[in-house]
């Protein structure tokens, strides 16, 4: 048989790892044909929606829903005294606290979910809200974590003993009735002695104000409890649908396998969709009630004020360098306010996340980290915002704290970071807080990416700006924002990480059909990352079937083998590595099968792009799709018919990938405006699996970075009240706003990792972060600044001008 | 966000419309593009229990100039604002500050007669019509009148307009001389932190006529005559522009919101009318 395809064209037709194939998902995207939670119709599906509480901290004297049960339409009012016999008045949260479902004698925030109106429709259900009587008695209210600690107000008497001791919480002793834990890492001892014998010593205090992740899509689900089979089906907007099938086992006593959780398209998730949320719990319980189906939608204040913020850690640091600059010591420590109750989305062994990678990208030897985790009158949450988990705190502490002490020096900040980055030669490098980094080779990123953007040319262009503005020739500053991040993503080994005890591995099984072409399940599931496309190219490279010819399935717990879902990059480094695995082993019994077809001993072949080749012999050779027909329908001796494999992947450790990130602004002083030149970003997040998905995923990342650097926050005001409640306060930047992307790469592999990818979706907002904010400070340098705390909107950068004396 | 139950009008007459609004009285509005009314009620800020939706009542989307004069009819939209090459010519202030407003999505919807008629601060043609001496036509069931925009506006939401009035069109005076429309957001889609409308005479170098009227700085548009009055005469040096900004920081009163606090608005302020006069003075 002649083979009339050259290699290079049949590896072409794979479409496997390193082309950029088109996103499969987004011909059904940009038609409109998407199929969301709130798409889903049943019959007789009813429509639940909340009762909010107005106040940050009531006493609730008195529920009265009669009118509410007048309203045309409404048929049912949950309140916490319906669900206290079921025991699902309150829930267990993914951090150890327990959280309320429905309002139980008192509110904790605003917002919070106070009763449950279940009627027709949403519009009836709306009507039933308004008509729903809550008699509250105001308490004194506490946003500032810092009185929390130091407040006579118990924000959480279920959490002090009625001889009023105070006993343990999840993570060990606590202080004070409103002091959640204290989480430490690395050597204190040592570091007070490291810092208070340094050369240079640089001190900062820092606030990484609270935001949201805000997906497109908000929060929601559909319960249907079919009475008949006793089989409950629950579609939501789940970033980790099997998670949520076995914590919904656990607290409804309903079998597991009587449970089947679909998330179907996710519109954005960004650390939202991770935890459980009383409109999860209220709508199986209505339509266990009801024997309804009963959908619960989430609108955009509902989103924004109740479901799960990101950040507001109070950071503050010391950090010990010598004359030159290499850096001796750091100490951190963090005031983490929770708000209500604590349900950050962590590995339960570390309640602030990897906020221990704050040593970031330097060889650090000593440091020391102590988290105070801090109860509030303010929503619960605590999620990673498009980051692993708290990483983004712990980059823009370090890329802050770097650039303090540059001050501190009277150094260039990007070669205090050369001096101090951990070389290529030391990995894998154990650093001072525990983590070993796989790979890295930081130094040729960050020269690259200065040569790039003409560093030094910056810096001179720089220095002219600052002459013609002292000269009154200008009032414009310019800005150069640095930063160079390590993330920590792919959580993670079992042996360390788990959630709730849900060990984190991940899944993948293969079948491969007769015909030559393939269906992979996963237990990730994408929320716009474009897994369709990706790991069928993962898949084509590992066992010689084209991309298009397989069809990649996630989201639905009665089909996909278990996992733990899609945050913290884990996907490619934890379910990706699983589908390498299990193509390995689809590989490793198609090559049996090959031998036989072909007549030979099993080490006799080799695989080739697509095909098993007798070695010496390229003229005879079977491809996977003749050796998939042969699986099937070919009686071989030995060997079990059918081609399928299944793949569980326990990552031996975490990946790190890392990037090198150049900002350059105008800041117009008089009316505090930036105005972002250029942004330049090279990221090595290892093999490259699709370039133009990494480039997207960059370019998504970036923007929510410049989001949250630039003005994105949710604030409250004294009482509690959340002042940006809307899109129209709170910042989501559009084409208008977003800047150029300029994006390069280098290509570190992970060693470890089957295919040595690292995950890309959360470095660029990690990275992007302390860019754009550094930049903001980098401007005001010349005059003065040290440190400013983020948002940079418009009013804060002038502020920050004001006070430097720059408005003459 | 779901508005409460509403009864929805579209009457094909004017006639029409004012029957109802005299019908229900304070219980009934109408409603133009929709995109200041609706995600009021759906806020449940607006109760609004009969909507009158003026869609497919005729007359009242044309954009006539003569001579002396330009009138806009109240349904025309902010896009077509923009997209009227004629207007652009003899108004061009028209079309730049149009474009300033929202995105292209809201301009499509959003009329000029909705965005005058609401009354909100933020709103940015209320102030560009007093800069423009504008005219409000205003229909009732007692007939036509005609109220200056420089009189319309009493306080955030109340205007000069009776309810049961509809406002039919625009009219203004061709504008002369430069002209500029200046706005510092935060984002696209954003009420302005401070913006400012100027409309300026250059006759041989010296300012012979000069207007300003100022956007979300007070809970109505600020028409500042003393800001115009300071450049008259001058020739628009630093000095007369100093004298402008003083005046207009002394008509306006502006709120703190997330924007920021009083002191950066007026700052700001400054900073954007002082831009604003520049820019026109050089187009004079
Ligand atoms: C995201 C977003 C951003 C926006 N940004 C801006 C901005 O930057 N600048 C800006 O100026 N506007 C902005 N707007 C408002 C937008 O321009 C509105 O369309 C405009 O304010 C109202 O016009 P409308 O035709 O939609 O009026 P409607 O919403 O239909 O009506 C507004 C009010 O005016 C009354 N009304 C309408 N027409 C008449 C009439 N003919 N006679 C009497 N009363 C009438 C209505 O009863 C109602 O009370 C924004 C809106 C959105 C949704």
């Amino acid at each position: 048989m002649k083979d009339e395809v050259t290699r290079e064209e049949r590896l072409d037709n794979l479409k496997g790892m390193g082309c950029s194939r088109k996103r499969v998902e987004d011909a059904r995207f940009t038609q409109g044909k998407g199929n969301y939670v709130d798409d889903i119709k049943l019959d007789g599906m009813l429509f639940g929606d909340f009762v909010r509480t107005p106040y940050a901290h009531a006493r609730i004297k008195n529920i009265d829903t009669s009118a509410a049960m007048q309203v045309p339409g409404v048929l049912a009012v949950l309140t916490a005294a319906d669900l206290e016999p079921l025991g699902l008045h309150w829930m267990p949260t993914l951090a150890g606290d327990k959280q309320m479902v429905l309002a139980d004698g008192k509110v904790l925030f605003q917002g919070q979910e106070v009763a449950f109106v279940v009627a027709e429709d949403r519009y009836a259900a709306a009507d039933g809200i308004e008509a729903v009587e809550v008699d509250y008695e105001d308490l004194p209210v506490i946003v500032d974590p810092f009185e929390s600690l130091q407040s006579d107000v118990v924000l959480r008497e279920d959490l002090v003993a009625e001889d009023g001791s105070i006993p343990d919480g999840a993570h060990g002793p606590r202080t004070h009735p409103n002091h959640i834990f204290t989480w430490e890492a690395g050597d204190k001892q040592t570091t007070e002695e490291v810092l208070a014998n340094a050369e240079i010593v640089a001190e900062e205090s820092m606030y990484y104000h609270r935001t949201h992740p805000c997906p497109l899509e908000t929060c929601g689900c559909v319960a249907s409890m079919d009475k008949v089979n006793g089989k409950l089906t629950l579609w939501g907007t789940f970033q980790a649908p099997h998670a949520i099938r076995t914590v919904v086992s656990l607290i409804s006593g309903i079998e597991e396998h009587n449970i089947r959780v679909i998330s179907p398209d996710i519109g954005g998730g960004f650390g939202n969709k991770v935890g459980a949320y009383p409109g999860y719990v209220c709508s199986v319980v209505a339509s266990i009630v009801t024997g309804k189906p009963v959908k619960w939608i989430e609108d955009r204040m509902d989103n924004l004020i109740s479901t799960a913020f990101a950040r507001d850690y109070w950071m503050k640091g010391r950090i010990s360098a010598t004359k030159e600059g290499k850096i001796t010591g750091l100490h951190c420590h963090v005031t983490a306010d929770h708000g209500g109750f604590d349900a950050c989305a962590d590995p339960t062994k570390f309640p602030a996340g990897f906020m221990n990678i704050c040593t970031g990208s330097y060889d650090i030897p000593t440091a020391y980290l102590e988290v105070d985790g801090v109860y509030t009158n303010k929503a619960p949450g605590g999620v990673s915002y498009r980051c692993s988990f708290r990483v983004t705190e712990a980059v823009y502490f370090i890329e802050r704290m770097i650039e303090v002490l540059a001050i501190k020096l009277n150094m260039d900040a990007a070669e205090l970071r050369r001096v101090n980055f951990i070389r290529k030669e030391q990995f894998p490098y154990k650093a001072a807080l525990g983590w070993e980094y796989d790979s890295g080779d930081y130094h040729t990123a960050w020269d690259k990416a200065l040569k790039t953007v003409d560093y030094d040319g910056l810096r001179a262009e720089q220095a002219q700006r600052i002459e013609d503005f002292k000269a009154g020739k200008t009032r414009k500053l310019m800005g150069i924002g640095l930063s160079f991040f390590t993330e920590i993503v792919g959580a993670g080994p079992v042996k360390n990480c788990d959630i709730l005890g849900l060990g984190m591995f991940d899944s993948c099984e293969i079948r491969i059909h007769p015909t030559g072409s393939a269906i992979a399940r996963l237990g990730t599931i994408s929320q716009g990352q474009g897994h369709a496309t990706t790991f069928a190219q993962i898949l084509a490279s590992e066992i010689g079937l084209p991309a298009d010819s397989i069809t990649i399935e996630e989201g639905d717990t009665d089909t996909a083998p278990y996992g733990l879902g899609t945050y913290g990059s884990r996907s490619t480094p934890v379910a990706g590595a699983a589908t390498a695995m299990a193509g390995r082993k689809i590989r490793a019994k198609a090559q049996m099968i090959a031998a036989y077809l072909l007549e030979v001993h099993d080490n006799d072949v080799e695989f080739d792009v697509d095909r098993f080749v007798v070695k010496g012999a390229p003229e005879r050779f079977k491809t996977m799709k003749e050796v998939a027909f042969a699986a099937y329908n070919q009686a071989i001796p030995g060997i079990e018919p059918g081609l399928e494999a299944v793949s569980y992947y326990d990552p031996p450790n975490m990946t790190y990938p890392f990037g090198a990130y150049v900002c350059v602004m105008d800041i117009d002083v008089d009316t505090g405006v930036p105005d972002i030149r250029r942004f330049y970003a090279l990221d090595d997040c290892g093999t490259r699996i699709n370039p133009m998905i990494i480039e997207g995923q960059v370019h998504g990342g970036l923007t929510e970075a410049l989001a949250v650097a630039l003005g994105q926050e949710i604030a409250y005001d004294d009482m509690g009240n959340v002042k940006t409640g809307t899109l129209m306060d709170f910042f989501l930047p559009t084409a208008w706003e977003v800047p150029n992307y300029e994006t390069d790469y280098t290509v570190t592999p992970s060693p470890h990792h089957p295919i040595g990818a690292k995950g890309v979706g959360e470095s660029p907002h990690v990275g992007g972060v302390p860019c754009f904010s550094n930049a903001v400070q980098d401007a005001f340098r010349a005059f003065g600044n040290t440190h400013t705390n983020m948002p940079h909107d418009h009013w804060r950068i002038w502020k920050t001008a004001n006070e430097l004396g720059l408005h003459g | 966000m779901i508005p409460a139950a509403f009864e929805y009008y579209r009457p094909k007459d004017m006639a029409g419309v004012l029957s109802l609004l005299e019908q229900h009285g304070d219980d009934a509005r109408v409603m133009a593009g929709g995109h200041s009314l609706i995600p009021m009620m759906k806020l449940r800020m607006a109760e609004v229990p009969h909507l009158i939706d003026l869609q497919d009542v005729g007359g009242m989307s044309d954009i006539d100039i003569d001579a002396d004069s330009i009138r806009i009819g109240a349904m025309v939209t902010q896009a077509d604002i923009i997209d009227h090459a004629d207007l652009a010519d003899v108004a061009p202030i028209l079309r730049e500050a149009a474009l300033q407003i929202a995105d292209p999505q809201v301009r499509y919807m959003g009329t000029v007669g909705g965005n005058v008629a609401n009354g909100d601060p933020g709103n940015d043609m209320p102030g560009l019509m007093q800069c423009l001496d504008a005219q409000f036509t205003l229909v009732g069931s007692g007939g036509e009148r005609s109220v200056r925009a420089r009189a319309f506006y009493e306080a955030a939401y109340m205007t000069a307009r009776e309810d049961d009035e509809v406002l039919t069109a625009v009219k203004i005076p061709l504008p002369e001389g430069g002209y500029a429309y200046e706005k510092q957001k935060r984002k696209i889609g954003d009420y302005a932190t401070a913006a400012a409308a100027v409309q300026i005479v250059n006759d041989g170098g010296t300012c012979a006529a000069a207007s300003i009227a100022m956007t979300n700085l007070s809970d109505t548009p600020i028409y500042s005559e003393a800001a115009g009055a300071a450049l008259v005469g001058t020739s628009v040096d630093d000095a007369a522009i100093k004298t402008a900004v003083a005046a207009m920081l002394g008509d306006i009163d502006p709120s703190e919101d997330n924007r920021g606090p009083v002191a950066f608005k007026k700052h700001v302020a400054g900073v954007i009318l002082r831009r604003t006069i520049e820019r026109a003075w050089s187009r004079a």
